[in-house]
């Protein structure tokens, strides 16, 4: 048997556990010379476990094996081995550096590795325009990178990757390199993917294999060879995409074979509504919704379909192109929208990231808790701060925050208490429309619970309630109302039984695929 | 003080607060102590005297007004190296108005503050309209004033400043300490309250802790940092009329001085009474320990290099202490769930 033959990369009886929970059970999977791979999987399928292990940044359990090119290669992996073994990574971020020219960052991997007292940048600059050639690629190499197209900035980081893989592997072409590249379609244009595929069919045909990690379906039957489904930590199969119907992969991702659907426009109408119409920013196109008083409506979609931007735009937090907002009979133009004028419309945001955005970790939990509210105690001896801290005491206490104690660092408490101190934050106001982003991120079971029946109980009390979230199980928990993203736009609406887990992950699924390349790509290109 | 204020005071107390906390809180009182202690044991004749402490404590009233002005923009996370370039011109503005022009001292008062105000104004528009980062900015803008300066004194000196300045300020005394003294415990004062128990002072922290959050939560962080450079040059400018009451002349070049003790001030006095944050009563502190110190080795024959020295060292201490404050702040041990 020649040595060409053998996989790649063979990876056999993987399994990692994290705490008590299991994210990889026995996995395995082959990546054979010169195809490209696909790995498909939901959220917490266990996709980005698998390749952190590749990575070395996670250690498998024992009993795992690795093969590489057919040699074995001792489990676990150090971080920073994979590249002797002839592999790179791409991740969604790309890890440029936006400030440097394109040649500074081509170089970085030599740059901090090997030491030269005598850089010609102009031999650099030639080498880099050489190199870019044989990608067929036209890169000037004294660009700055934050002036590149995002695909050109996708483009360059593989080339990097495909160059560090020569680099590592043997010259005579007995070793084939590993391409690993996680999601990173996400921020592109449409349009501009069939120049990233076209490379990548090139680099699979003569220099490394391709393993492209996506949850986006038509993408992976566009360019794989063949495709391994992840689903809770198991391998549910691998299928040559040439024989695979998207239904089967659906149903292999999501567990379910589901009915075809009907799908009915019939809903409660509660409330008075709130109106927003013609929304339009970098990331989304004419956007209407509508929500009424005292409903939950999940806004869903598969990343980068838009849908995540939404609440900052209504918000003022990011600016929008054009866009009204019809609250308690007053129209607000979401063009010239600011956090201050949103608040005294009665909207609030509760911000995914909540570190950054939402809380500051070094102030106390009274203080922060009663930042929005502070006028309140405003009194002719300035600010009664105990009656400060006995209001916030009671409001954490209503919100079953623990400790309730509002002396207590922002940061000492748990991501669950953390959040209900957001939620009370925001519900004490008692805002007409309040936004939520990932509601549920970082905590626990039990405060996941909570936080469902505080949604629910803010819509109950007349709120309306927006929640972001491809956290399928949460928004089939809340929801009254399901509206699902594609390319920016709104593709479909669900209600009644139709909300369920499993309905909509099918359905952001099959949206992405539905839509053909040619009038959905406005959202994106409206930037 | 309310009683709703002394009834917080006593349950802050009643919390129980820690060894570690209190030892770390009044670090800095007791080396202030420790200092006066153990120079009045060596010096008893001169160092222990009431005349030496009216002295220091009567001296340092320029930086004690100065470090307040710092205070309130770094607050906000923004910093303002022109207060002494606003210090300097403010008292030259005093100084020639009054002794050349013979223009009444209020005037000049009302008018330097009202330079202070405006040179605010000015960094506070390259800040948040341009988006410029307030070191630089305010780099430029307190270069700048210095070479006004330069250029309206001809470099020159001008004393003989009114006493209607030089007496309420320096010549007056109450309990054998000059009135500039009490001026500046005045603004500690009102600065503390107004940091700790005005909805604005909140409001300016969390602008300072994080942009982000405070913009997310409706607050107006542009107007808010433009409100504190502005807050921090009227202030600077009162350190001017007090430096010109003090010395009752204006010379064009001494103010500069005052920059680094002013940070040095500010940050010391951040690792002391509320640990972490700036504040105006540790800043007040830490003046004053550095000061005594300065001038007890100045008693033993050593020269005034010292004190640039001492001020330089205690910058560098001070911030490293900060630091670790904040960091522990910010990583205290988790509350478990209940």
């Amino acid at each position: 048997m020649t040595v060409a033959h053998h996989p790649v990369v063979a990876l056999r009886h993987i399994s990692k556990t994290f705490g008590g929970s299991r994210a990889l059970d026995d996995v395995d999977l082959t990546i054979r010379r010169g195809e490209v791979h696909g790995l498909l999987g939901e959220n917490g399928s266990g996709k980005s476990t698998l390749i952190k292990i590749l990575s070395g940044f996670h250690a498998p359990d024992g009993g795992g094996e690795l093969e590489i090119n057919g040699r074995p290669v001792p489990l676990p992996l150090h971080p920073g081995q994979f590249r002797s073994l002839g592999m790179s990574f791409v991740h969604q971020d790309l890890g440029l550096v936006p400030s440097l020219s394109v040649v500074e960052n081509l170089l970085v991997g030599d740059l901090t590795s090997k030491r030269s007292w005598r850089l010609s940048w102009g031999r650099e600059r030639r080498r880099a325009r050489e190199t870019f050639e044989s990608f067929g690629l036209q890169l000037d190499p004294r660009a700055k990178v934050s002036d590149l197209r995002p695909t050109d900035r996708a483009l360059l980081a593989i080339v990097r990757a495909v160059e560090e893989i020569r680099a590592n592997t043997a010259a005579d072409g007995s070793e084939y390199g590993l391409l690993v590249l996680d999601e990173p379609t996400v921020f592109l244009p449409a349009s501009d993917r069939d120049e990233l595929f076209s490379i990548i069919r090139e680099i699979a045909a003569t220099r490394a294999s391709i393993l492209f990690v996506s949850h986006d379906l038509d993408e992976v039957l566009e360019i794989t060879d063949r495709i391994t489904v992840l689903r809770d930590g198991q391998v549910r199969g691998t299928v040559a995409t040439a024989e695979a119907s998207d239904e089967a992969l659906v149903e292999m991702i999501i567990g379910r074979r589901l009915q075809a659907l009907s799908i009915d426009r019939e809903q409660a109408e509660a409330g008075k509504a709130i109106s927003i119409t013609g929304l339009t920013g970098r990331y989304v196109r004419d956007v209407s919704l509508t929500i009424h008083e005292g409903e939950v409506v999940g806004l869903t979609g598969l990343l980068g379909s838009g849908f995540e931007e939404i609440p900052y735009y209504v918000f003022g937090a990011r600016p929008a192109a054009a866009g009204r907002l019809e609250l308690n009979g007053k129209t607000y133009d979401l063009h010239g929208m600011t956090p201050p004028r949103a608040l005294k419309a009665g909207v609030g945001l509760i911000p995914a990231d909540r570190q950054r955005d939402g809380i500051v970790g070094s102030l106390s939990l009274g203080d922060n808790v009663t930042l929005r509210v502070l006028d309140k105690y405003q009194s002719r001896i300035g600010l009664n701060r105990s009656r400060m801290r006995s209001d916030a005491g009671k409001l954490l206490e209503r919100f079953d925050v623990r400790p309730p104690d509002p002396r207590l660092k922002y940061q000492s408490l748990s991501g669950g208490n953390q959040q209900k101190a957001m939620l009370a934050k925001w519900l004490q106001t008692k805002p007409s429309l309040l936004l939520l982003h990932e509601p549920t991120q970082g905590v626990d079971v039990g405060a996941r619970q909570q936080i469902f029946q505080l949604t629910r109980k803010a819509a109950a009390d007349g709120t309306a309630v927006v929640c972001v979230s491809t956290d399928y199980e949460q928004l089939a928990a809340i929801c009254d109302r399901v509206v699902v993203f594609g390319r920016g736009r709104v593709a479909r609406e669900l209600t009644g039984d139709q909300i369920t887990k499993e309905r909509i992950a099918e359905q952001c699924y099959r949206v992405a695929e539905s839509l053909t390349d040619s009038h959905l790509d406005a959202g994106r290109e409206a930037e | 003080m309310s009683q709703a204020q002394s009834a917080s005071l006593a349950q802050r107390l009643g919390r129980g607060m820690s060894i570690g906390e209190f030892v770390e809180r009044f670090a800095l009182v007791g080396a202030w102590i420790a200092v006066i202690v153990v120079f009045s044991v060596l010096k008893p004749d001169t160092f222990f005297t009431s005349s030496n402490f009216a002295a220091i404590l009567g001296s340092q009233a320029v930086l004690v007004v100065l470090t307040c002005a710092l205070l309130i923009p770094l607050t906000a996370g923004d910093y303002d190296l022109s207060i002494t370039g606003v210090l300097t011109l403010s008292q030259m503005m005093i100084g020639i108005l009054n002794t050349e022009h013979g223009i009444s001292v209020y005037l000049c008062i009302v008018l330097a503050l009202l330079m202070g105000a405006l040179v605010g104004l000015i960094n506070g528009a390259f800040v948040v309209i341009f988006g410029i980062d307030s070191f630089i900015v305010t780099l430029g803008t307190g270069t700048f004033l210095g070479g006004v300066v330069l250029w309206i004194s001809n470099s020159e000196t001008f004393a003989g400043i009114s006493s209607q300045l030089t007496g309420p300020v320096v010549v007056e005394r109450f309990l054998g300490v000059p009135l500039a003294f009490y001026y500046g415990l005045a603004l500690v004062i009102v600065l503390w309250y107004f940091l700790e128990y005005t909805s604005l002072g909140r409001q300016l922290l969390f602008v300072g802790r994080s942009r982000s959050v405070a913009r997310l939560s409706g607050l107006r962080v542009g107007r808010l940092r433009w409100g504190a450079l502005v807050a921090s040059g009227v202030i600077a400018a009162g350190a001017g009329v007090l430096y010109a009451g003090i010395t009752g002349a204006a010379d064009p070049v001494s103010g500069a001085g005052f920059l680094l003790p002013a940070f040095a001030a500010a940050f010391l006095g951040a690792t002391s009474i509320v640990p972490g944050r700036f504040n105006p009563w540790g800043s007040f502190i830490a003046v004053y320990f550095l000061v005594t110190g300065i001038t007890g080795l100045t008693l033993f024959g050593i020269q005034s290099w010292v004190q640039d020295m001492f001020y330089g060292g205690a910058l560098v201490l001070a911030v490293t202490f900060s630091q670790i404050a904040r960091r522990r702040e910010e990583h205290e041990t988790s509350v478990p769930e209940t």
